[in-house]
């Protein structure tokens, strides 16, 4: 069975992220790039799918500029058994539609059995892509899984979806697509040999004219990008801990009006 | 002149200090009260390759280089020096050796198992007699037929008691010196063979040492590594690999106080202001920075000379030198930032502070290693100048 | 006169609206006045529960009613809402923030080929174009958004929007319009309750308490319950406790957590990595206390007490149920 992952690099949470000179996008100067951290869940998902099976194969996917190379080179060096690279100036302002529309092309062209993406990217956290995915695939889908089990014969998968207050169960006719939840698998780290096997396996490039077709205008376009607005000073409350627990109540009840 | 790692050097580097920051920091502290090995952690060393990070896949290793190597035993120190030297001996004392002058036949037995990490291996060299003067060595091996019958004790033995395989340096004949030892694979279980007592040390203590005693032991000669009487020379090479290895774990060490001290003067206050704005501080912290810094480059341009093939002695005994007394140093002086509380264990500086000091010691003394560089400054490698 | 402002109905599950609704609703009012509409997909609708949709100002309810919207599946309440998309011509589509509306949105703008800004946290009419904000890049930045073209979708963090008042005696015209129910693509097989605390949601509630690593073990959260059931918060945990194992991983709040919202946050022994500030730094008034005078969580607090928690929790709750008995 076929397994194809999407995964997008983002900022290193820790990393001070600066606007840059045109007011809608960050300054890339400083950054620690990584993958975005649901998308390592579904990557250790597919591995293991395929490590259960006994055979299969699991391609790693991403849109983005030259630097994105290095995260999908992490995917190859934890177990992907391939990458496919979706570089191409046309995507620059790509929105989660037209993203979502170069991803469903690719897991055309290569006939996926099941898709995997993380629940969000934690740049924008958009959390889209895996739903507009499924639509233009006309594919069933489910969101923020905690588990999942693929049937004896890779016809479908059963997935438990986390909602509020509880799991829901479904089967999904495969093809299918997923969006992994933290709590879904704890990610393995690359091995050593897994990282020296990565520069072995293939990263194929693809251009947007390699999906047929023009790069339609994203729908969704960032007007500008701002600092917060800093939150007012705080208050140290002093004094001991019966007093100070006092006032806090107080200062609750009468200043903040929050309780 | 190019100071950059490889993208494979880089991803190497941040898989272990992910592992480290997230498996081994939380239990470093505890495991170095309790001196408990820390079986569990090391295990998935082995698991993710670093057990025989320089070894071909073949023989059951990562098939990475030795700058590899350093820059995870690095990372792997910072967090905990006993881990680090579990990992050093395993792959320069142990894994190194095996790969150089053993055998296919041995090779598949007795290094595949420890360089995959499955289990481990021990490099047993020194005695109580015979430390840093290696050439005396007590312990005989007398030929018996298709064995040599062995008897004598090793001492200060790294992993001794968790190894399943020891390398073991004897006398095979004792008119010859130190031209006449020879190494031999002793595997736990073999009769003859126990282990004495575990030594309860100042520093590095979740890592065991401890004493190999062989009475009347029964060796195949299937499993002598090299010939008769190469013995030294085995042990020597394996020692000026040992040496970056070393070198690193004192850099990983001095690194992660000196990473402590920097976290501390930024949040902590004196005369009213943040202890890092004190001029007395920063003058410490950027000593410390500096020498790790040149200590770093010292171990790392070792590692290229050896993964070049070219002669790398000299340069591993002033990388262990520079990075053991830097380690000491910064480990010091991290208490000195830190004040009161840097005595305290909930700190940790302290920690690196007695795991520093043996980094001055094994592989070869501060001392010794002044004499080998020297020996090598002077072309005189017996001592006669 | 330009489209509706959809505002998806998020409900209980057992026929009446979430709460939340009246944000939705509310702010949607506030963008469109009269053209509100509450457009409901579900197996079935309460009388009381059209009759609330009415009181928070929906101008109309649109009612899909059918038992194939229970449970919830993206295609089949795509294939509806679309359908009657097409006919309606809406403006705006609005939900609020839920597992299943972040999924049924994005898979609805996809099928309208249209944009869409997902947890925004304000809206600003600019001429023709409606500009939404959302913090991006773990809440360190926000950013503005607008689309090419309308339907405008949207989902809106909840506890963020001022609530619609509910008017008594104001009425939606409800109307039950008929659109094909696509066949379901996936099976339902079971639904798994978690065991209830009692306590509120964390995404939905006004006060939320949580407990980071300063709470030193599972067993010690029972006092931050004890705090929570006094004055009727949410307790949640930071990534540190959850990855410790101590709490489950639906109570974390953070970036790969809950994103909450509230009207009180109350962080007890957490440190405040930005990691969790991520999730929360939108709340209203914070609260902190840690015994560590340079936890970053301070840097954020309006109130702060550098103390051992576990004087203060007791104290705190002593006090709260002094007040709440006046």
């Amino acid at each position: 069975m076929k397994i194809l992952v999407t995964i997008k690099q983002v900022p290193d949470t820790a990393t001070q992220v600066k606007i840059a000179a045109d007011g809608k996008t960050i300054d890339p100067t400083g950054i620690t790039w990584i993958v975005s951290p649901y998308d390592e869940f579904a990557v250790e998902e597919a591995l293991r799918i395929k490590e259960k099976r006994g055979q299969g194969e699991v391609v790693a996917v991403s849109l983005g500029p030259d630097r994105v190379k290095e995260a999908l080179r992490s995917c190859l060096a934890m177990g992907c058994d391939r990458a496919i690279h979706l570089n191409d100036p046309a995507w620059a302002a790509a929105d989660t539609l037209v993203t979502a529309r170069a991803l469903a092309k690719v897991i055309e062209q290569e006939s996926a059995q099941l898709v995997l993406c993380g629940r969000q990217a934690i740049d924008d956290d958009m959390g889209a892509v895996t739903a507009q995915l499924a639509e233009l695939l006309g594919w069933p889908c489910a969101y923020w899984i905690m588990e999942e089990t693929i049937d004896a014969d890779a016809k479908s998968v059963r997935a438990a979806r986390q909602v509020e207050g509880g799991l829901e169960v479904f089967d999904l006719p495969l093809p299918a697509v997923l969006a992994a939840q933290k709590g879904l698998n704890e990610p393995r780290y690359p091995t050593l040999k897994g990282i020296m096997g990565a520069k072995k396996k293939e990263i194929k490039d693809l251009k947007a004219s390699d999906l047929g077709g023009a790069v339609e205008p994203p729908q969704l376009s960032v007007v500008g990008l701002q600092a917060l607005p800093p939150r007012p000073p705080g208050r140290i409350i002093q004094g001991d801990v019966p007093t100070a627990v006092k006032e806090l109540v107080r200062s609750l009840r009468e200043d903040a009006k929050a309780i | 002149m190019k100071l950059e790692l490889s993208a494979e050097q880089q991803m190497i580097q941040a898989m272990a200090r992910e592992f480290a920051d997230s498996a081994i920091k939380p239990i470093a502290a505890e495991i170095d009260r309790d001196a408990r090995f820390p079986h569990e952690t090391v295990k998935r060393m082995g698991e993710l390759g670093l057990m025989g990070i320089a070894v071909p896949e073949r023989w059951g290793g990562s098939g990475a280089d030795a700058v590899s190597y350093v820059v995870a035993l690095e990372e792997i120190a910072r967090a905990c020096a006993s881990h680090a030297v579990v990992m050093s001996v395993n792959n320069s004392l142990y894994g190194d050796p095996l790969l150089r002058y053993g055998t296919d036949v041995q090779r598949e037995r007795f290094l595949k198992p420890v360089a995959s990490g499955h289990t481990h291996g021990c490099f047993a060299l020194t005695e109580p007699q015979a430390g840093s003067d290696a050439t005396n060595q007590a312990t005989l091996a007398v030929r018996d037929g298709a064995d040599y019958i062995v008897n004598g004790r090793k001492r200060f033995i790294t992993t001794g008691r968790e190894s399943s395989f020891a390398l073991v340096f004897c006398q095979t004949d004792r008119a010859e010196g130190h031209r006449g030892i020879s190494a031999f694979v002793v595997e736990k279980g073999a009769p003859g063979f126990t282990v004495g007592k575990t030594e309860d040390k100042l520093g590095i203590r979740a890592s065991d040492t401890a004493e190999l005693i062989f009475e009347d032991c029964r060796v195949p000669a299937a499993n002598r590594l090299g010939d008769e009487g190469q013995g030294f020379k085995i042990a020597m090479t394996a020692i000026d690999g040992g040496r970056i290895g070393i070198a690193a774990q004192a850099v990983g060490i001095a690194a992660g106080a000196y990473e402590r001290s920097v976290a501390y003067a930024r949040e902590r206050k004196a005369f009213g202001v943040l202890i890092g704005q004190h001029q007395m501080v920063q003058w410490m912290l950027a000593d410390m920075a500096t020498a790790i810094d040149g200590a770093r480059l010292l171990t790392l341009r070792a590692a290229t000379l050896k993964d070049g093939g070219r002669p790398y002695r000299t340069a591993a005994a002033m990388a262990k030198l520079f990075a053991s007394e830097t380690a000491m140093k910064v480990a010091t002086d991290a208490i000195q930032v830190h004040g009161g509380y840097g005595f305290i264990r909930e700190y940790e500086v302290e920690r690196a502070f007695r795991d520093a000091k043996v980094t001055q010691l094994y592989e070869g003394t501060s001392q010794i290693q002044k004499l080998v560089i020297a020996r090598d400054l002077l072309g005189d490698h017996d001592g006669r100048a | 006169m330009p489209g509706a402002f959809w505002c998806i109905v998020e409900d209980d599950r057992n026929g009446s609206p979430k709460k939340v609704m009246a944000e939705v609703i509310g702010e949607a009012a506030r963008l469109a006045p009269g053209r509100v509409e509450a457009v409901w997909l579900t197996d079935k609708a309460s009388e009381a529960g059209l009759k609330q949709l009415g009181e928070w100002g929906a101008a109309r309810v649109l009612l899909l009613e059918n038992a194939a919207f229970a449970p919830y599946r993206s295609e089949v309440w795509v294939a509806s809402a679309a359908e009657l998309a097409g006919k309606e011509s809406p403006q705006a589509i609005l939900a609020p923030v839920t597992s299943r509306q972040r999924e049924f949105v994005a898979r609805l703008a996809a099928r309208l080929g249209v944009g869409l800004a997902a947890d925004s946290v304000g809206f600003a009419l600019e001429g023709d174009k409606l500009v939404a904000t959302r913090p991006v890049y773990a809440g360190k930045l926000l950013s503005k958004v607008t689309w090419a073209k309308a339907p405008w979708v949207a989902t809106l963090r909840p506890n963020v929007f001022r609530p619609a008042a509910s008017q008594p005696g104001k009425t939606a015209s409800v109307e039950r319009p008929t659109v094909t129910a696509a066949g379901a693509l996936m099976k339902f097989v079971e639904r798994r309750e978690e065991v209830s605390t009692g306590l509120p949601e964390l995404t939905e509630a006004e006060t939320v308490i949580s407990g980071g690593r300063g709470m030193k073990g599972p067993e010690n959260y029972v006092i931050l319950e004890d705090l929570g059931r006094v004055i009727g918060a949410a307790v949640g945990a930071s990534r540190a406790a959850v990855d410790a194992g101590w709490r489950p991983h639906r109570f974390q709040i953070g970036q790969t957590g809950r994103t909450i919202s509230p009207k009180l946050y109350l962080g007890f022994g957490v440190s405040g990595a930005i990691q969790h500030l991520a999730g929360m730094r939108t709340s209203k008034v914070i609260v902190a206390i840690n015994k560590d005078p340079e936890a970053p969580i301070f840097k954020i607090a309006d109130y702060g007490i550098v103390a051992d928690l576990f004087e203060v929790v007791p104290e705190l709750t002593k006090e709260f149920k002094k007040l709440l008995e006046k």
